[in-house]
């Protein structure tokens, strides 16, 4: 809809990468064309991910939290698919598509290690060899995510590299894929990345905004007025709002990790809000707007969440920004570890520290009304993940 | 000095070119260039150092972070090689971000100025580089592209079509750094890129035998990077031992 034949979203996204990727970029832009509406290829898909993932997802009316805030409030619940988070959704799709092109091996990047884990278990289950990167630190800060992986089979290798988080690991997968193009595929794991990643990701991930749709016309008989989701990358935002774009009167939020405060330093920001006040850059292959110095280097990010912990965001989500139809906002550590607790202690559902973020805004935004009066948030993952962050964090308060 | 000026002058001479890349800001630049010209290379490659270097392997990534940490960057980087007083082409290889947050115009007109004659930056395919390619024309500036070993068909017409300067074959899938295997796919490569502008092949070349088969094969010059940064890393007679690769392969391209 938005995009060109070049993969670009008005001037942003593109394929900025070296020339051994160029064929390879090429030729997973033919497959996916082949397959995607291929009737095989879907209906593998749809098995995948509803007797593996467990999908479709509730669409939950919060009813204390409603109460609370003065407004209706439904939890799109992907805390509920197999592996606690939505990124099931983009690696089944994608290493299902790395199979029907007859790779054997995937690779990828993680953070957290939320779509290594992700990865990892499309990989066991489809049977292919598995290989996830991971920035040195990451992999010390998320002990348990890496014994995960390992038991189904993933090798994680530690990125010692730069900064040694996210951004690093996202490089060593793009060189040790371009060592390897013949017979690997590398499963990007957000809306991020050169074309056509940005969009197949975003059409894996739209199972989520089309699930809501339906799902909210038979509990209201009418579309929510505003949707809210959290936006590291930005994969789960753009899954859940893409097919309510042209839906003008339904308000779409996009919350970044606001960090300590929309400050930065000379090597690092204190924040993760690329969209919010990122400068137009390039990175990782796309033409976005990213976190970088003066010159033009990357700089660190943060974030409590270490999903959101990312200098970038998807070039999709920046053309959108711009043009108005989404609007980005953020939250910070404090108030994203308040709507954790609250939504703990009033629903029963302990978030992602990623997700809590989009409740943070719930509750930063229900007074001034810009909410309207039924609102959806993605509750993008659970938060078993991050018990051990919080209590660290909780501890120092 | 422009590339092409000095392809014709060794063509004259029936040698192959040498091109020696070294990360700017790692170590005394000023001294580790005379040393590679004063050893025979013909052409040097200047890296501008970025912080997320993705076609780069290790050899080459730990240059760019010392560099970074000693301070470099774009500003510094312009004046460096404005003072730098060597008679050979100077190539600027850096990575698109820092291009484009100066401003494609402004960096055009940096190189220019600081007598750079030529700009290779390893993410940006022919597909995004119109608008750079322009203002270089302007400029007097080679735009220099890289062809893989998976380059074919009408993108690598393309290339052909667009390569001014040398054209920059990688010799093998992969990101750069010295390996004993540089690939038979050399070779290959080779024989299926024919053109008129120079071919010069990189990525694993450490050696004057090495060079001597590559050039062999017919290529016009060899691209050497992260065996020359070896030596820069390893602190120990650095000049010395520069002056000496660059010579020793220099020797196998005669
Ligand atoms: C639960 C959860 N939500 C959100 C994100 C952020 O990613 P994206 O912005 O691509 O949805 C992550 C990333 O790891 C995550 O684990």
């Amino acid at each position: 809809m938005n995009i060109t034949k070049k993969g670009k979203f008005g001037r942003f996204g593109g394929q900025f990468v070296p020339e051994v990727l160029m064929p390879a970029l090429e030729e997973l832009e033919e497959a996916y064309e082949r397959f995607k509406d291929n009737p095989d290829f879907k209906k593998e898909l749809d098995y995948y991910l509803r007797d593996f993932g467990g999908r479709p997802s509730p669409l939950y009316h919060a009813r204390r939290l409603s109460e609370k805030y003065g407004l209706k409030v439904y939890l799109k619940r992907e805390d509920l698919i197999h592996g606690g988070a939505h990124k099931l959704n983009n690696t089944l799709g994608q290493a299902l598509l790395a199979k029907y092109m007859g790779k054997r091996r995937l690779i990828a990047e993680t953070g957290a290690g939320q779509h290594g884990t992700a990865t990892a278990m499309a990989g066991a289950n489809l049977g292919m060899d598995t290989e996830v990167y991971m920035g040195a630190k990451d992999t010390r800060r998320q002990r348990m995510n890496v014994y995960r992986m390992e038991l189904m089979g993933t090798k994680v290798i530690p990125v010692t590299s730069g900064s040694q988080t996210l951004k690093d690991a996202i490089n060593e997968a793009l060189r040790d894929w371009v060592s390897n193009v013949e017979d690997s595929y590398y499963l990007i794991g957000s809306v991020v990345g050169p074309h056509p990643y940005p969009t197949i990701v975003r059409d894996f991930q739209c199972v989520i905004g089309n699930e809501v749709r339906q799902q909210i016309m038979e509990k209201e008989g009418r579309l929510p007025d505003s949707i809210i989701a959290c936006a590291g990358g930005g994969s789960n935002a753009i899954g859940t709002f893409h097919p309510f774009i042209p839906d003008t009167d339904v308000k779409l939020f996009a919350v970044e990790a606001g960090g300590s405060g929309l400050k930065c330093t000379d090597k690092a920001a204190l924040h993760s809000a690329s969209l919010s006040v990122g400068e137009e850059g390039v990175l990782h292959g796309a033409r976005t707007k990213i976190l970088q110095d003066p010159y033009g280097q990357i700089l660190e990010s943060h974030s409590v969440s270490a999903g959101l912990d990312y200098s970038g965001v998807g070039p999709e989500l920046a053309y959108l920004a711009e043009t108005g139809r989404i609007l980005p906002v953020n939250a910070e550590d404090s108030e994203a570890l308040a709507a954790f607790h609250e939504l703990s202690r009033m629903e029963g559902i302990i978030p992602a520290l990623e997700s809590s973020h989009a409740l943070a805004y719930l509750a930063k935004a229900a007074d001034s009304g810009e909410l309207g009066d039924i609102v959806v948030i993605n509750l993008s993952g659970r938060g078993d993940k991050d018990l051990e962050a919080v209590l660290e964090k909780v501890g120092q308060l | 000095m422009r590339i092409s000026d000095k392809f014709i002058e060794l063509k004259g001479r029936k040698e192959g070119a040498l091109i020696a890349y070294v990360c700017t800001g790692d170590g005394d630049t000023g001294e580790i260039v005379h040393a590679l010209v004063k050893g025979g290379a013909d052409i040097v490659e200047l890296g501008l150092p970025f912080s997320d270097p993705i076609a780069d392997g290790p050899t080459i990534q730990a240059s760019i972070q010392r560099a970074l940490d000693a301070g470099m960057n774009p500003d510094k980087y312009f004046d460096m090689v404005r003072k730098l007083d060597v008679d050979v082409p100077l190539v600027v290889m850096t990575y698109y971000n820092l291009i484009f947050k100066r401003g494609l115009e402004q960096f055009a007109k940096d190189c220019s100025d600081s007598g750079i004659t030529g700009i290779i930056v390893p993410d940006l395919p022919p597909e995004e580089s119109g608008e750079l390619a322009g203002y270089c024309e302007k400029n007097g500036i080679d735009l220099i592209f890289l062809v893989a070993p998976n380059t074919k068909g009408s993108r690598l017409e393309d290339i052909l079509k667009r390569g001014t300067g040398f054209l920059y074959l990688v010799s093998r899938l992969g990101v750069t750094g010295a390996r004993a295997d540089v690939a038979l796919s050399t070779k290959e490569v080779l024989d299926r890129v024919k053109t008129d502008t120079p071919r010069a092949v990189g990525f694993g070349i450490s050696s004057g035998e090495q060079a001597a088969s590559v050039f062999k094969s017919g290529a016009d010059g060899v691209i050497v990077g992260s065996a020359f940064i070896d030596i820069i890393a390893s602190g120990q007679d650095v000049t010395g031992r520069l002056q000496a690769l660059a010579s020793e392969i220099k020797s196998s391209l005669r």
